[in-house]
Parts: structure tokens; C-alpha cells; sequence
């Protein structure tokens, strides 16, 4: 830890709005304060290895895939993962198409799958930018898009979440599910990353 | 309430400025694009924000826009696309 960051620091509003709230329902019987640890534990144990799990899932069966981008929610279900009320939305990159995830309005993501969202997902240079100079953003993260590649953007803005189906990287004929899962990361299913390469 | 709206029809977003919490981004506001998909119906946010239920239920819907149409100084390639989901009452036949 830092000198500054050892330093007291009074709570910003936002802290001090979370902490009289939390105090609020606790007081008054609502939740208990194991209740709230144990949501924040759950919380936690979201990573983007559930994600990984499915997209993994989808590259060695065809059929999986046809039912992960016709109904996501449906599908992560098959494989055990709870996704809860909001409706997940696969969408499949191809030699011809790229996608990528933004929330311009606040910073909506695919917890269920992806976990805890990283700080440049919700600072507004990602989420302003993302929108209206895709091409220019993913150079940034390292991905040259060429012109004859459609770039489609989707703006999370209700009650849909949305994950990126990357495509399969080439030379892993035959490997395992298992295996194959360990080349999915974060960032290939927000879309601003391919796989890794075999 | 019914979908008014099928895949493929093509849909203005309403140039609208309405005080508090809505969810079609500004910069979308006035543009003409395409219904990708009908989503279901949600309770409308606008309501829920305000602590009502919400109900009826919406359509929403996931509405694709080429992006040199959204931002006249685009410089990606012309069939870039940008695709927002937006709840009917912001959506009127284009």
C-alpha cells in the first residue's frame, strides 16, 4: 500500500450513501449483515471462467451454439450457470463481423458470466468512445480491425446483457473443452480481444 | 401490451427530452434504423425509477443503426453498425 493510500481519507458521498443504507436495513430487520457478506462473497466467486466455460462449450457443439445465440439465457442454464432475470444476448464474431460490448448509460455487464466489471469498462473515455470511434478504441487495446470487417457496437442500454462469442482459434483441432476454455478471457467476451492463440 | 413493430421494419427513435431516468441514450435520439430482434416486454424504467410498478409491461426492442448515419463524421468503415435496445413508446414507424 501506498503512503497516500494508507493515509485516512474521509468516505465520499457515494461511500457514505452505501454505509447509511446498508446501516438502515440492517436496523430495521430487512437484510442481516451476513446476508449482505455473503452477497458480496457470491459476488466475488463470479469470474470470467464461467464465461470461458460456455463459450468453450459452443466451439466443440455446433448444436450448443445454434441454442447459446438463439436464447443465451437458456443455454448458460444447460450448463448449470444461474443467470437470473436479465436475458442474455450472445452475439458471434466471424471473418466478417466483430463485436463489441459497451454501456454508454451507467455500466451494465454480464456479471453471471463475467464477474466483477474492470474500471476502464465503467470510466466514461471507454464508454463515450466505444460508441462513436469503435475502430480507434480497439486499436488502443491492441486489435487492428480491417475496413472489410463489420464493426457492431451494442450499447447495453435495458434489460438485455450481452456476451461476445469469439471465434475459434486456429490449430486446436481436438483439444479438450477444458483446454479449449483456457483461451477465453475477459476481454474477448467484452470484445475488445481475440483468444488467445493456441 | 402488443409488439408494434416486426424484424426488419425500419424505426425512428423520438426526439424527446423528458426529465428523469430514461434509458435511450441522447445521441440516438432522432436516428432511423432497423429492428434486429424483439426482446419481450419489461416493465417500463421511466415508471420503475419513480418507485411505480412499471406495468404494463413494455416491448423492447434491439434496433440497429449505421453508424455513418448516427455520426455524420464517422470515419469507420460504412457498414459499421450500432445496436441499442430501445422500449416502444421511443419508437415511432420511420
Amino acid at each position: 500500500m501506498s503512503e497516500e493510500q494508507g493515509k485516512y481519507q474521509p468516505l465520499t458521498y457515494f461511500q457514505m450513501m452505501e454505509v447509511s443504507l446498508r446501516e438502515l436495513l440492517v436496523e430495521k430487520g430487512i437484510v442481516t449483515e451476513a446476508e449482505v457478506s455473503a452477497e458480496v462473497e457470491a459476488m466475488r466467486e463470479r469470474t470470467p471462467e464461467r464465461g470461458a466455460r460456455v463459450v468453450a462449450h459452443a466451439w466443440i457443439d455446433a448444436a450448443y451454439k445454434r441454442r447459446l445465440l438463439a436464447d443465451g439465457s437458456k443455454a448458460c442454464e444447460e450448463l448449470g450457470l444461474e443467470v437470473g432475470a436479465l436475458k442474455l444476448v450472445v452475439v458471434e464474431n466471424t471473418p466478417e463481423v466483430h463485436n463489441a460490448i459497451v454501456c454508454t448509460l451507467c455500466s451494465c455487464y454480464p456479471r453471471m458470466l463475467l464477474g466483477i466489471p474492470p474500471d476502464w469498462y465503467k470510466s466514461r473515455n471507454y464508454r463515450s468512445r466505444m460508441v462513436r470511434e469503435p475502430r480507434k478504441v480497439l486499436s488502443e487495446f491492441g486489435l487492428e480491425m480491417q475496413e472489410h470487417i463489420q464493426i457492431r457496437v451494442h450499447d447495453s442500454t435495458a434489460d438485455m446483457r450481452y456476451m461476445v462469442l469469439p471465434m475459434r482459434p486456429a490449430g486446436t483441432d481436438g483439444w479438450s473443452e477444458e483446454r479449449l476454455a483456457t483461451l477465453v478471457t475477459r476481454d474477448a467476451m467484452i470484445g475488445v480481444a481475440l483468444p488467445r492463440t493456441a | 401490451m402488443e409488439a408494434k413493430f416486426k424484424v426488419g421494419e425500419r424505426v425512428k427513435v423520438m426526439q424527446a427530452f423528458p426529465l428523469g431516468h430514461v434509458r435511450t441514450p441522447y445521441y440516438i435520439r432522432g436516428c432511423t434504423g432497423e429492428v434486429e430482434r424483439v426482446c419481450g416486454s419489461f416493465p417500463n424504467p421511466e415508471e420503475l425509477a419513480q418507485m411505480r410498478d412499471g406495468l404494463p409491461a413494455i416491448p423492447l426492442y434491439r434496433v440497429r443503426f449505421r453508424q455513418a448515419e448516427v455520426w455524420p463524421d464517422y470515419r469507420g468503415a460504412a457498414k459499421d453498425v450500432v445496436e441499442i435496445e430501445i422500449y416502444q413508446h421511443w419508437l415511432e414507424k420511420a
